[in-house]
């Protein structure tokens, strides 16, 4: 295993779309890495271009101590699952898993040997000896992973595996596929746009945006302070709100009369929004203490939480997660309040958080 | 997945269309549709079997008056005379078969060699301006033959093309390969391109990939493609009208036209010429309908 280390990657196609603009990772020995970003943020493309499917315009790629930027795929010593699979569709089970390694020249036994033992980690026994068409969905996800597995790489590369199956099975493959990397103690780098797979699976999450890294964190540290208003709005469902606010006499001030608590340094010449998570606010009975006049627009009944929308003076829909023991129904005239500790506060301008 | 394209094509979209009868509503308009189709059936069909019964009749009977449908006696000897010329030679007919043959399928060949690379190589770079070329390419195709057959024709003649089967194979060619490489692409896109990726990184470089993974899974598409570019080419006239002129290297359209006129028309001839020219396109037609239709719908079905 290895780490990667990625530096000022940039690439343009011929046509001229950037796809990647300044991108630069560190990601370390044993780590479970993913990049999170819309479609067209650029992070597959990067992860082509440490896997060396795609030659980088400019920037520089190390797996462990080695500079791979000119050594063709096979060479740096990386597997790769795929959105697709993938599996030659002529080849069995067993022969899928053995063709990385006769490409390499093993000998006969060694093939024989790796092949048994990813069959087992991965529970394949009875798939060994059908074609990928007679397979599930899951089925074939196991057996591309399997097929990372038998050569032993220095790093893994997962570009959207999951995606392809149906939410069930998803969240049993990202158990499993955590467990795997745990046990293996295996450098991974995980593509996704799906930020429940993010979160779960991530020891850290670089978000990226337009070709860029918006923000490099923990799953908790992305999720509490957002770095940016583009991380704010793209993770976590329903996502943060966005309350314009103004400094006044030690506090923050949201239309309508909402009081925030301030974090520290704040600057005052300068346009600001607070992003307060659903879970930060509170939906009262109307004139509760410290809550201002609201409506509700509506009401998601979740089972396990109420996800209420309201509208208060010139704010409209802003969301709010609540227990489910607390139920207003739609059109109901209640009270909003901040019950949660300090927001985020980003400048208007710059789309940066300030503090 | 795994899509074979021919699977990935022929399902779709006649599943969710209901049976016509049903959409009319009622037996009696089904009776009515059998019955214009039949009409239908017939009007087309006619010229088709008064061929194969012409070319069959003997020439007498070709000419009675009225016409006898059934109670001919059948002969073979225009058959005979499509291959034999009557000295016991071969017939200037069989000739012009074997040259249509020869440049049906070489240029069906070269176009199917130029242009599925191409169609890959469209299909899964980024090129500069990749729509403004695939135009381009199209607009080849835009232009009727007869527009530019007089230019081609001169330009023929300074390079010593003219009545010479390579000038036609290579304009047949040039005429097929937009076309293979606009179906073609079609059949690459359905082709994940992850098996390529799976395959560079087991450590071959992408032409290999292309050539060992990609290439044995458009065999159905390259089968469909190659047929219509055959088809294209073996019907082709005005071409082979201009820029041929002897008989040992006429293709077989304009040979069979030139058996019309002068004092009188050996009509059983025409017609067994026609048939025998008839039932290859006939034949590939039918091996390959399934895929036909698939070019047909081709971007019909998404994976």
């Amino acid at each position: 295993m290895a780490g990667i280390e990625v530096t000022a990657l940039h690439k343009r196609y011929p046509d001229g779309t950037v796809a990647v603009d300044q991108v630069d990772l560190s990601i370390g020995h044993g780590e479970l890495f993913v990049m999170l970003g819309p479609s067209g943020c650029g992070k597959t493309t990067t992860l082509r271009a440490i896997a060396g499917l795609e030659r980088q315009t400019t920037g520089d790629i190390r797996i462990g101590d080695t500079l791979v930027n000119d050594l063709p795929p096979a060479e740096r010593d990386i597997a790769m699952v795929f959105q697709f699979y993938a599996l030659y569709p002529h080849l069995k089970t067993r022969d899928n898993l053995a063709f990385p390694l006769r490409a390499e020249g093993l000998p006969k036994q060694e093939v024989h040997a790796r092949v048994d033992e990813a069959a087992r980690l991965m529970r394949l026994g009875p798939l060994l000896d059908r074609r990928p068409r007679q397979l599930s969905g899951g089925e074939q996800q196991r057996v591309a992973l399997a097929r990372a597995l038998v050569r032993r790489p220095r790093a893994f590369l997962m570009d959207e595996p999951l995606t392809n199956l149906d939410a069930e099975l998803r969240a049993d493959m990202r158990t499993e596929i955590k467990h795997l990397q745990g046990e293996l103690g295996a450098t991974m780098v995980y593509v996704t746009h799906d930020q429940v797979e993010a979160m779960s699976l991530g020891h850290r999450i670089a978000i990226l945006n337009k070709g860029r890294v918006e923000q490099i964190g923990t799953p908790l540290e992305v999720y509490d302070r957002p770095a940016s208003l583009f991380c704010a709005a793209f993770i976590g469902s329903p996502p943060m709100n966005l309350i314009e606010v103004e400094v006044a006499d030690g506090k923050l001030h949201g239309q309508g009369g909402l009081v925030l608590t301030p974090p520290p340094g704040l600057p005052r010449d300068r346009r600001l929004v607070a992003g307060v998570r659903p879970e930060a606010l509170e939906v009262t009975a109307p004139g509760a203490e410290g809550s201002i006049p609201a409506r509700v627009v509506s009401a998601e009944w979740l089972g396990d939480e109420i996800i209420y929308v309201v509208d208060h003076g010139g704010q409209r829909d802003v969301r709010v997660r609540m227990p489910p023991t607390n139920r207003f129904a739609a059109d109901a005239k209640v009270g909003l309040r901040h019950s949660g500790g300090t927001p985020a506060v980003y400048d208007v301008r710059t789309e940066e958080l300030v503090a | 997945m795994a899509v074979s394209v021919d699977e990935a094509v022929s399902t779709g979209p006649a599943r969710d269309n209901p049976p016509p009868a049903r959409r009319l509503g009622g037996r009696g308009r089904s009776a009515l549709e059998v019955a214009l189709l039949t009409v239908l059936a017939v009007v087309m069909l006619f010229p088709v079997l008064w061929m194969i019964e012409t070319s069959i009749k003997e020439n007498r009977d070709v000419y009675a008056i009225p016409a006898k449908f059934f109670d001919f006696t059948v002969t073979l000897e225009h058959y005979r005379d499509v291959f034999v010329a009557p000295d016991g030679g071969r017939s200037a007919l069989s000739v012009s078969f074997l040259n249509s043959v020869v440049v049906a399928g070489v240029s069906t060949v070269l176009a199917t060699v130029l242009g599925v690379p191409a169609a890959w190589a469209y299909s899964r770079f980024a090129v500069k301006a990749k729509k403004d070329q695939l135009f381009f390419i199209l607009s080849t195709r835009f232009m009727p033959p007869v527009v530019v057959v007089i230019p081609i024709f001169l330009m023929y003649r300074q390079v010593g093309l003219i009545d010479n089967k390579l000038g036609l194979i290579l304009i047949y060619a040039a005429f097929n390969v937009p076309f293979t490489i606009w179906m073609m692409k079609g059949f690459v896109d359905e082709v994940p391109a992850e098996y390529e990726d799976a395959a560079m990184l087991d450590g071959y470089t992408r032409l290999q990939a292309f050539w060992k993974f990609t290439l044995p899974l458009l065999v159905p598409g390259i089968a469909a493609t190659a047929v219509f570019a055959l088809i294209f080419s073996w019907n082709e006239f005005v071409f082979a009208t201009f820029l041929t002129s002897s008989d040992s290297v006429r293709t077989a359209p304009p040979a069979i036209a030139g058996l019309i006129g002068g004092t009188t028309t050996d009509w059983g001839l025409v017609a067994a010429a026609s048939v025998v020219f008839a039932l290859p396109v006939l034949v590939f037609a039918y091996l390959v309908r399934r895929h036909l239709i698939a070019g047909v719908t081709l971007g019909a079905v998404r994976r």
